[in-house]
């Protein structure tokens, strides 16, 4: 599966927009990517396992709510940043 | 009594700003100053905070619009930056449970020389972390953020400020690192003397809001408050209800604000307190009238100063604009140096920063432009 990082947290990736992950959930996602990007996953979700108020997670087109959500190996991951304020 | 040090030469602020970070770094004789590139452009800096044990570590409290909340520290004085592994985060609810999350780090304080790289973070929501590691890792720290009567005390989002309760003015007594102060707004000045085991509020004599219930730790808004170096026996306090002073072992605050003009009243965000004469402190006064606009009254900004523990108060607005001026100085966004003539530093919403050195006689703006400024630390570096 892809997962497609936003810019404001490129700073995790060195610069990559696009990360290969083999994932089963959503959950597992963001762990592995926190494995491999560390402090990544503390910018999306809390501390009580909930997505950030401005940060929205799609899986292909369909917002994603809950981390036990399934993945496939051909899924798409977008990791959305929500508008915010000026 | 304790020893403070003077301090010579060149002064850094360290300034964090709604859209980054800044400093200004001065010259031996703080007559000139020069201003740096922003460092994490965009990003909602609450504090920064230089760690005077070793003048080189530098802590961050940072978040942006999007993303969850962090610090970055460096180890060189700024000129590098590296995140905390484990930021302030509170415990997990165990599962039917409603946890609370982190918003916002919103003050850093380091300890003493007699417990190195020992840090305590406050948060918005309130809560209270420590890192033992120099800011690298954190963990909760005491039973406060979980305890039932500190939550009812913390009261509910509407309770606090706009954009979110907070847990400030971190003190930890010199002479005996096991005892704390903090403040809550809302949810008043509380201590502890066993290294945090426990705590107790410290709100008697302090007033409230008409018709709220003083005898009740969510009804005070302490808004700043600072332990005098030289006397770490009184503490001042500048608070939403009037500026006070305790002088320990007393347990009730004295409002000391009630000597301030009346039509500038006693109202304001920071209190700074001088390095070397507890009798001795400053504050920035805002207009707390009807709906509360909080900038300068008259749109005459002005510090005050009191030279003995607060029986009066001096103007000290000689530099500042004489009219039409609008800003407003928040908690972290005046501070001094330690020099032999104390420097003193504001920021404003407006983003400039005005100095005194010479104990808030005369003032300059030494900056102007930047976005809106969260706070002012000084470095002696």
């Amino acid at each position: 599966m892809t997962v497609h990082i936003p810019s404001a947290l490129r700073s995790y990736t060195a610069q990559r927009g696009d990360i290969e992950l083999d994932a089963s959930t959503l959950a597992d996602a963001l762990a592995q990517l926190n494995d491999r990007f560390p402090g990544l996953r503390f910018r999306i979700v809390t501390e009580q396992d909930t997505v950030r108020p401005h940060i929205r997670l799609f899986v292909n087109e369909q917002q994603a709510f809950n981390l036990q959500t399934p993945l496939r190996r051909d899924d798409e991951l977008y990791i959305v940043l929500a508008l915010s304020g000026g | 009594m304790t020893a403070t040090q003077t301090d010579k030469g060149a002064v850094t602020l360290l300034i964090g700003t709604r859209k980054g970070a800044f400093t200004l770094k001065s010259d031996a004789s703080r007559r000139t100053w020069k201003l740096s590139a922003p460092a994490f452009l965009g990003h909602i800096i609450h504090h920064v905070v230089a760690d005077p044990r070793d003048r080189r570590t530098v802590l961050m409290a940072a978040s942006t619009g999007h993303l969850g909340p962090t610090i970055y520290r460096s180890t060189d004085r700024g000129k590098t930056w590296k995140e905390a592994a484990a930021p302030p985060a509170f415990r997990k609810a165990p599962e039917g449970e409603k946890g609370r999350s982190v918003g916002h780090v919103f003050w850093l304080t380091p300890c003493h020389a007699n417990e190195p790289n020992v840090w305590y973070a406050g948060t918005s929501p309130q809560g209270l972390f420590r890192s033992e590691d120099g800011g690298a890792t954190w963990t909760p720290f005491s039973y406060i953020n979980d305890d039932p009567q500190y939550i009812e005390w913390m009261g509910s989002v509407q309770d606090g400020t706009p954009d979110g309760p907070k847990l400030h003015s971190i003190i930890v007594d010199p002479r005996d690192h096991k005892h704390l102060y903090f403040g809550m707004s809302g949810g008043g000045v509380h201590e502890s003397t066993d290294g945090g085991k426990t705590f107790v509020p410290l709100i008697k004599g302090m007033e409230t809001v008409e018709g709220f219930d003083a005898s009740v730790a969510t009804y005070h808004d302490p808004h700043c408050m600072r332990q005098c170096p030289s006397n770490p026996d009184r503490l001042y306090q500048q608070n939403h209800c009037g500026i006070y002073r305790i002088d320990r072992p007393s347990n009730e605050w004295v409002r000391i604000g009630k000597t301030m003009p009346k039509k500038v009243g006693d109202v304001g965000f920071p209190m700074v307190v001088h390095p070397r004469n507890a009798d001795i402190a400053w504050v920035f006064p805002m207009d707390g009238g009807t709906v509360w606009p909080r900038v300068s009254p008259g749109g005459k900004p002005a510090a005050y100063v009191t030279r003995n523990g607060g029986k009066g108060w001096t103007r000290q607005d000689k530099g500042f604009p004489r009219s039409n001026a609008w800003g407003t100085v928040k908690r972290q966004a005046m501070t001094r140096d330690a020099h032999a003539t104390v420097g003193l530093y504001v920021g404003t919403t407006q983003g400039e920063i005005w100095a005194s050195r010479n104990d808030g006689a005369s003032w300059a703006c030494i900056a102007r432009h930047l976005p809106e400024i969260y706070s002012v630390e000084a470095a002696a570096f």
